[in-house]
């Protein structure tokens, strides 16, 4: 049977993410572990996050994940970073004073500015940025199959991800300035927003997550 | 183009059953909280909030029932208020699948409370709501000096704080959202109070959800317009079936709003 480790680190809503796995069509078994094995063993991989890249990073370290996601993203099955794991997967974070990352992608994460301006109105825009906003598929991929484009996600957050290229990124939207919505790179695949949270084009998302090969 | 203007339909639990006579056509237990929030769901709400009405230590655990059952199958959103007093409280909630708790009469006994839970699991879960009622007379003078103070207690206590300061104050803290209900207009079906919104929303950072007083689908544009919400939240509106989420979605997008849909 085909498995999925949702890997475990203490943060916060990694539970919304497996029942989202299992309500998807398919054979997949899913496991939510901090279990080196069992994260290695796994046919496919997901880093989520909710809450602050300080305790995130710490908790990965402390349970030796951080080389685990490392090893994952080496072995060409197909890892999914969902919020903060996909920010966590940039080479550092702004957040809590400054935040080494696993650098997966070049590239950093910084926070809104404040005093963030709608340029079309200059009206002010709230942070945290939340709520449903609109996705420009910016390249096909086969995690984006049977979704529609500019379809909305809800997304939650306060700092967006600068990745430094030469990483294409899969997706963007527009909260004051366009940012990464998505990122891409050969066997990982990582959203800004919550497709947990995202209704029907969520479980889209993951469903293409279960079917997906790894192969961009 | 942008980030769409939420609705939020609010579901009063009562010892694991939605009360208030929530009364769709087709559906035959009409208090059960997952039919209700399947329900919404499908009609596109943007999130859905529980408020535990007697949110006394016994009920808590059928309220975490009802939160892990509606989470395993709908998949948006899911705020939890009423009776949020503790740290585990919050742990509870969260790890029964809700997204973010509503906290209210607990940060005014221990405005610290809302810093430790911001800290702890991240201001994007933790909502302050306030009840806010005008105190100024509004007979003498141009109403220019309004004023509105917090209470707690369902509304019936007084707290001598004044709103604006205390959502600020609660920003400060580490809340990431402000759930703002305006007593006045609370159950009257006149419409939101729009200066109190505007006033509240202009003040803080964060967004603001507009609840108390929607009695017909303009208001909800209005909540957004005039009021500068972030998201508006309703009750009766929805529940008696008077109106589907998608009714208001639309007529918020034909005020100009943008909306999913």
């Amino acid at each position: 049977m085909n498995t999925i480790a949702v890997i475990d680190y203490g943060m916060g809503n990694l539970h919304s993410v497996a029942k989202a796995l299992e309500h998807v069509p398919g054979d997949h078994q899913v496991l939510v572990t901090s279990d080196v094995g069992q994260i290695l063993a796994a046919d496919r991989v997901v880093l989520p996050g909710v809450g602050a890249m300080r305790d995130c990073m710490s908790e990965l370290k402390r349970l030796k994940l951080d080389t685990v996601v490392k090893q994952v993203a080496d072995s060409g099955r197909p890892l999914l970073g969902v919020c903060v794991g996909m920010q966590a997967m940039l080479e550092h974070s702004a957040e809590n004073g400054g935040v080494e990352c696993l650098g997966l992608f070049s590239g950093t994460v910084e926070p809104f500015p404040t005093d963030l301006r709608d340029p079309l109105n200059a009206q002010r825009l709230k942070v945290p940025h939340m709520g449903w906003n609109q996705v420009d598929q910016t390249m096909p991929h086969p995690m984006w199959e049977n979704i529609l484009p500019d379809t909305r996600f809800y997304f939650v957050h306060s700092y967006y991800a600068q990745p430094a290229g030469p990483e294409p990124v899969a997706g963007s939207v527009v909260y004051g300035f366009p940012f990464v919505a998505a990122i891409a790179k050969e066997n990982i695949f990582a959203v800004q927003f919550h497709p947990e949270k995202s209704a029907q084009a969520g479980l889209r998302l993951y469903a293409n997550f279960v079917q997906w090969n790894g192969h961009p | 183009m942008g980030l769409a203007k939420r609705i939020i339909p609010c579901l009063d639990v009562d010892n694991g059953r939605v009360v208030k006579g929530v009364q769709f056509v087709d559906i035959r237990d009409a208090g059960d909280p997952l039919e209700v929030a399947k329900r919404y769901d499908e009609q596109g709400a943007d999130e859905i909030t529980f408020l535990d009405i007697t949110a006394s230590s016994d009920n808590r655990e059928t309220m975490v029932h009802v939160v892990e059952e509606v989470a395993g199958q709908v998949f948006i959103p899911l705020t939890v208020g009423g009776g949020i007093r503790t740290v585990e409280d919050i742990r509870r909630m969260l790890n029964a699948g809700a997204d973010k708790v509503a906290i209210n009469t607990a940060a005014v006994f221990n405005p610290e409370f809302v810093r430790e839970a911001a800290d702890k699991f991240g201001s994007q879960c933790i909502v302050v709501a306030i009840d806010a009622k005008c105190v100024s007379d509004v007979s003498q003078g141009n109403g220019e000096n309004k004023r509105w103070e917090i209470f707690t207690h369902g509304g019936r206590k007084p707290t001598g704080i004044d709103a604006i300061e205390w959502a600020k104050k609660m920003v400060d803290y580490g809340a990431g959202e402000i759930l703002l209900t305006s007593m006045d207009r609370d159950g009257t079906k006149v419409g939101f109070d729009l200066e109190l919104t505007r006033a509240v929303s202009d003040a803080v950072t964060v967004p603001v959800i507009a609840s108390g007083g929607v009695g017909e689908l303009k208001h909800l544009a209005e909540g957004v317009t005039e009021g500068r919400a972030d998201a508006v939240l309703a009750a009766s509106i929805f529940h008696f079936g008077e109106h589907s989420i998608e009714e208001a979605k639309r007529a918020m997008a034909a005020a100009g709003v943008e909306v999913r849909l």
